[in-house]
């Protein structure tokens, strides 16, 4: 057996806790009220089109993009809006949202709702495009970047690989993989609608071994396009990471910030936007639901649930048999870099992949020793920066060595914190350096 | 024997004086001729390299001084008004009075006041804080009690009270640098005049929430009613984004709006206390 692809430098192996892969994704019943925030994605905020007492149906769009990197916000269920109020979203901050009271289940027209897999791609390029832009479809693998910015390949450069993420190598979260057992045809259909709208011809679609059943389904599923391939990966955090899994799939390097796959001819999205954009162009239904995993060790029914934007958390965990009473923090995402939130009334959004519980004991932070430059840190690292001193460069405020030392390139996948075995906050010190550096770089800029 | 001695001396002395006379020479070509006044202000200056002034450091303060025509832009906060009439009486320039400020922490929201609604275990850094979530508590706005402003401080001047979790400015300490100032990620501290006996009053409070809002979250928000507006006569209080704020430049310490805020969001500081006054007022 030949040896199976993975990224060269640094990465860790966190326990597994798949505890829901087993569980097929079920429809959530709706929610009474939901809370679509008008920030789902990076870039600009939508501009809200409705207002109080508005009547709006299922996949009515609620409020529109502003300028070229922004996305629609649709409406994910049918009833009468409230108000546009300020609601706490997973950053942590209350951010403007439509609240809308849910009445029945009435979908807008023209979207196609047959259970039927709709082979034949009839779109063009252009349309493709299109209907991704209206349908508000970002990336769905937690960085929601809108997806029709990616599709526009500048000018000078050219796409040669799609590839698609399916590694979901966060612990715990099993949305993808649910998703490519369950929807493998939709996805490899939603993979050659990619190809057509960059005008590639070989896809990648990476794959961690730990999914043996997806890769199966997939293989299977695209064994009649020659373009498609699916490659199993070797297990190693953080996988799922753009830069890594091009390094593993095509062994392509992208340039250091501000560079983009595209610089190297690759555009990568994740599984789920996949299936997103079959949707989209195929059936003309925009992004109003997701597939979120809801998990932890102690919950009763851990579940894959497909869930309307806006629903609140807490309808989540009801779903999934209701608040375990040991549980310590909830996570949106996965617990390497997954957010805790202050609140159980944090609204689903398009970018949150998964609900996790984490019990007491394992979400407390353990007592912090001094660091013995044992460069544990510097090995796991999968960017080759120097963690330890990043740290304290940000810790000291000596922000102009942390910019030379390249803390801009840092991914904030937690590695560093993970392996430390003096429990130091590496990843906390890391950020704020390099949002400070950010900061210092855009008001240079400006 | 006598003979090695002698040349060794004699082996060692040429050299000294060859040494001598070169370095004479390179001393001579590359002299910088700077002010010696730099050094005498430098001698007056604290020493403590704060940045309060603006500048890098006290000598880099210095050197600009002496070039300055004027001394009216340059204040040493650490030194106040006394050193700047020494530095100006020194370089033989006038001297203009400058009143000296104070930090003021504009969050009275203590643990009875404003609680807690969820924990926070991470990095104990408010810059941290900030950048993960709005805060432990309902506020958005409010003190984080984490102590930025205590790391930065270069004169023990702010520590947070444990029985309250807010920072508390000790007036003789402090020399108004603003380092803590520049330090909050939440913009809470602001430099104020000291005032007359120390006097002073401002509104405690930075939530731009609406009122409603404000006040469920803590019970001295500044909920944005304007009743202080209305009864000031000076035109000192604005109110924008649901926040009053009152211009120090224009206060005149009359108390009014202390006694109408309908939240106790106006913290009137060193004033005698109130009920005295009314009794004295009472006797008359």
């Amino acid at each position: 057996m030949h040896k199976l692809k993975t990224f060269s430098m640094g990465g860790v192996h966190p326990p597994d806790n798949k505890v829901s892969k087993d569980r097929p994704i079920e429809k959530l019943a709706l929610p009474s009220k939901v809370y679509i925030l008008t920030s789902q994605h990076i870039g600009a905020p939508a501009k809200v089109v409705v207002k109080a007492n508005d009547k709006v149906k299922v996949g009515q769009i609620i409020a529109e993009k502003q300028g070229f990197v922004s996305a629609n916000i649709h409406s994910s269920v049918s009833g009468t809006v409230v108000k546009i109020d300020n609601v706490m979203d997973a950053s942590g901050y209350k951010r403007q949202a439509v609240v809308i009271d849910v009445e029945g289940d009435d979908w807008a027209e023209g979207i196609d709702l047959s259970p039927e897999v709709k082979q034949e791609i009839s779109a063009s390029p252009e349309e493709i495009k299109e209907s991704i832009a209206r349908a508000g479809i970002v990336g769905l693998g937690g960085a929601t970047f809108p997806s029709h910015v990616k599709l526009s390949v500048p000018k000078g450069k050219t796409a040669e690989f799609l590839i698609i993420n399916g590694v979901e190598c966060e612990p715990y979260l099993t949305s993808d993989h649910r998703l490519m057992l369950e929807k493998a045809e939709e996805i490899v259909i939603g993979v050659r609608i990619l190809m057509r709208a960059l005008g590639v011809e070989k896809a990648f679609i990476g794959i961690e071994n730990n999914k043996p059943d997806a890769v199966e389904k997939l293989s299977s599923a695209s064994a009649s396009y020659r373009g498609i391939e699916v490659c199993p990966l070797k297990v190693k955090y953080p996988q799922g990471g753009e830069k890594q899994l091009m390094e593993a799939l095509v062994n392509r390097e992208v340039p250091p910030p501000p560079g983009l796959p595209i610089d190297v001819g690759c555009v990568v999205f994740n599984v789920g936007t996949v299936f997103a954009v079959y949707e989209a162009v195929q059936k003309n239904k925009p992004l109003v639901e997701r597939v979120v995993t809801v998990t932890g060790k102690s919950l009763k029914a851990p579940g894959n649930f497909l869930t309307r934007i806006g629903t609140p958390v807490s309808v989540l965990i009801n779903a999934a048999g209701g608040m375990p009473e040991d549980t310590g923090k909830i996570i949106s995402g996965g617990p390497m870099m997954g957010k805790a939130l202050s609140t159980q009334d944090v609204p689903v959004s398009k970018g949150t992949s998964g609900v996790l519980l984490m019990k007491e004991q394992e979400s407390k932070r353990k007592p912090v020793a001094p660091c013995i430059k044992c460069a544990k840190c510097v090995f796991a690292c999968p960017l080759g920066l120097e963690p330890y001193l990043l740290a304290r460069l940000s810790m000291r405020g000596l922000f102009d060595r942390a910019k030379e030392e390249g803390i801009i390139n840092c991914l904030e996948c937690g590695c560093c914190s993970f392996v430390c075995p003096a429990n130091r906050p590496l990843l906390d010190y890391v950020r704020l350096g390099k949002t400070t550096v950010m900061r210092m770089i855009k008001e240079k800029k400006s | 024997m006598t003979n090695t001695i002698l040349y060794t001396v004699i082996c060692l002395s040429a050299i000294g004086v060859l040494a001598a006379v070169v370095l004479y020479f390179i001393a001579q070509k590359f002299k910088v001729d700077e002010d010696p006044r730099i050094d005498e202000i430098s001698e007056l200056l604290p020493g403590a390299n704060c940045g309060g002034c603006g500048y890098a450091g006290c000598r880099q303060f210095a050197e600009a001084v002496v070039k300055a025509e004027d001394l009216s832009e340059f204040f040493c906060p650490v030194g106040g008004s006394c050193l700047m009439a020494d530095i100006a009486k020194t370089l033989g320039k006038e001297h203009v009075e400058k009143e000296a400020m104070v930090a003021v922490v504009r969050c009275n929201g203590s643990y009875d006041k404003r609680p807690k609604v969820n924990i926070y275990d991470s990095s104990r850094s408010c810059a941290i804080a900030t950048y993960q979530y709005s805060g432990d508590t309902g506020c958005e706005y409010g003190c984080l009690g984490l102590g930025d402003c205590v790391s930065v401080c270069l004169f023990d001047a702010i520590y947070i009270d444990k029985n309250t979790g807010l920072p508390i400015v000790d007036e003789e300490k402090c020399t108004g640098c603003g380092a803590c100032v520049k330090a909050c990620p939440k913009n809470i501290i602001e430099l104020r005049k000291k005032g007359p006996k120390g006097r002073r009053i401002y509104v405690a409070c930075a939530n731009k929430d609406k009122g409603g809002i404000a006040r469920k979250s803590c019970s001295v928000a500044c909920i944005g009613c304007s009743r202080c507006v209305k009864e000031c006569k000076f035109g000192a209080i604005e109110v924008k984004d649901f926040l009053a704020y009152i211009d120090f430049e224009k206060c005149r310490l009359c108390r009014k709006c202390v006694s109408v805020c309908p939240t106790n969001a106006i913290v009137e500081i060193n004033f005698p206390l109130k009920q005295k006054k009314e009794k004295a007022e009472h006797h008359a």
